[in-house]
């Protein structure tokens, strides 16, 4: 059986799809259009990573007239984050995201 | 006028549209998943509050019933006390609840968001923990962490 979140594990195991929400986190409510621009990917293929996007509930649509945008819907991977990352350690683990950014960006 | 942004969320709850519209309207159940009291008579027109669950009642977003059709759709506006009649400072929530055979699909859109806000930057990692918080308090009766955290303090 498929449950949701093996939906979820396989939709994001794949580097065009992440990048496909990695854009939308930076700009979100887009269509298909604007999400194949400077992408050299085919606009099938966009097309069907969206599909899969969507029915892992990582996109969620909404129709404006004759467009479809597109939204990270970051619901899933919050639960996912708290079924193994409790309260306690959100702290600890927020402190060492941190710490990798700021050390990260020194580097750079 | 700055340029405004959306967000939409979605999710899917197994549990009735009435018991979806419930937890997001009764104080009750909200204190348990989103740690804060949404209270309202949730009529058209009237104010809602999003309040402290510590006794102050201290509130800190606020907003009018736009529209409110138990239990599938309902409208709120949204905006910080502080900012209260301020229209360019008002946001707009719509839940829409929608039953899909044995479970509800729970869309939650939050628009007219001045873009790079602190307030769009707040409700963007909000909303997730709020909504992922409501599905497990609906499916399995609790809400996360909001109640190992109020026992942790007590403790």
């Amino acid at each position: 059986m498929v449950t949701d979140e093996d939906k979820v594990f396989k939709a994001l195991a794949d580097t065009s799809r992440r990048q496909l929400l990695d854009r939308l986190r930076r700009k979100n409510g887009q269509t298909l259009q604007e999400l194949c621009e400077g992408h050299d990917m085919s606009r099938q293929a966009v097309t069907k990573h969206l599909n899969l996007l969507e029915e892992a509930n990582l996109v969620a649509t909404t129709k404006r007239g004759r467009e479809k945008l597109h939204f990270l819907n970051p619901v899933p991977i919050n639960e996912i984050y708290m079924r193994w990352i409790g309260k306690f350690e959100q702290g600890r683990v927020q402190a060492l995201h941190n710490l990798k950014q700021a050390l990260q960006e020194k580097d750079q | 006028m700055s340029a405004k942004t959306e967000f939409v969320y979605v999710t899917y709850i197994s549990a009735t549209p009435q018991k979806v519209w419930d937890a997001i309207t009764t104080p009750e159940f909200t204190s348990q998943y989103w740690g804060k009291n949404m209270v309202s008579n949730w009529k058209p027109g009237s104010k809602w509050d999003m309040a402290s669950t510590d006794g102050l009642n201290h509130v800190n977003m606020t907003g009018e019933v736009l529209e409110s059709r138990a239990p599938s759709r309902l409208v709120i506006s949204w905006v910080s006390p502080e900012n209260l009649g301020n229209a360019g400072e008002t946001s707009r929530v719509t839940f829409e609840i929608e039953a899909m055979g044995d479970v509800v699909r729970l869309n939650v859109i939050h628009d007219q968001l001045n873009a790079g806000s602190e307030m769009a930057k707040g409700i963007s990692g909000g909303w997730p923990r709020v909504l992922s918080g409501l599905k497990s308090f609906l499916e399995t009766g609790k809400g996360l962490d909001i109640k190992s955290c109020s026992t942790s303090k007590a403790a």
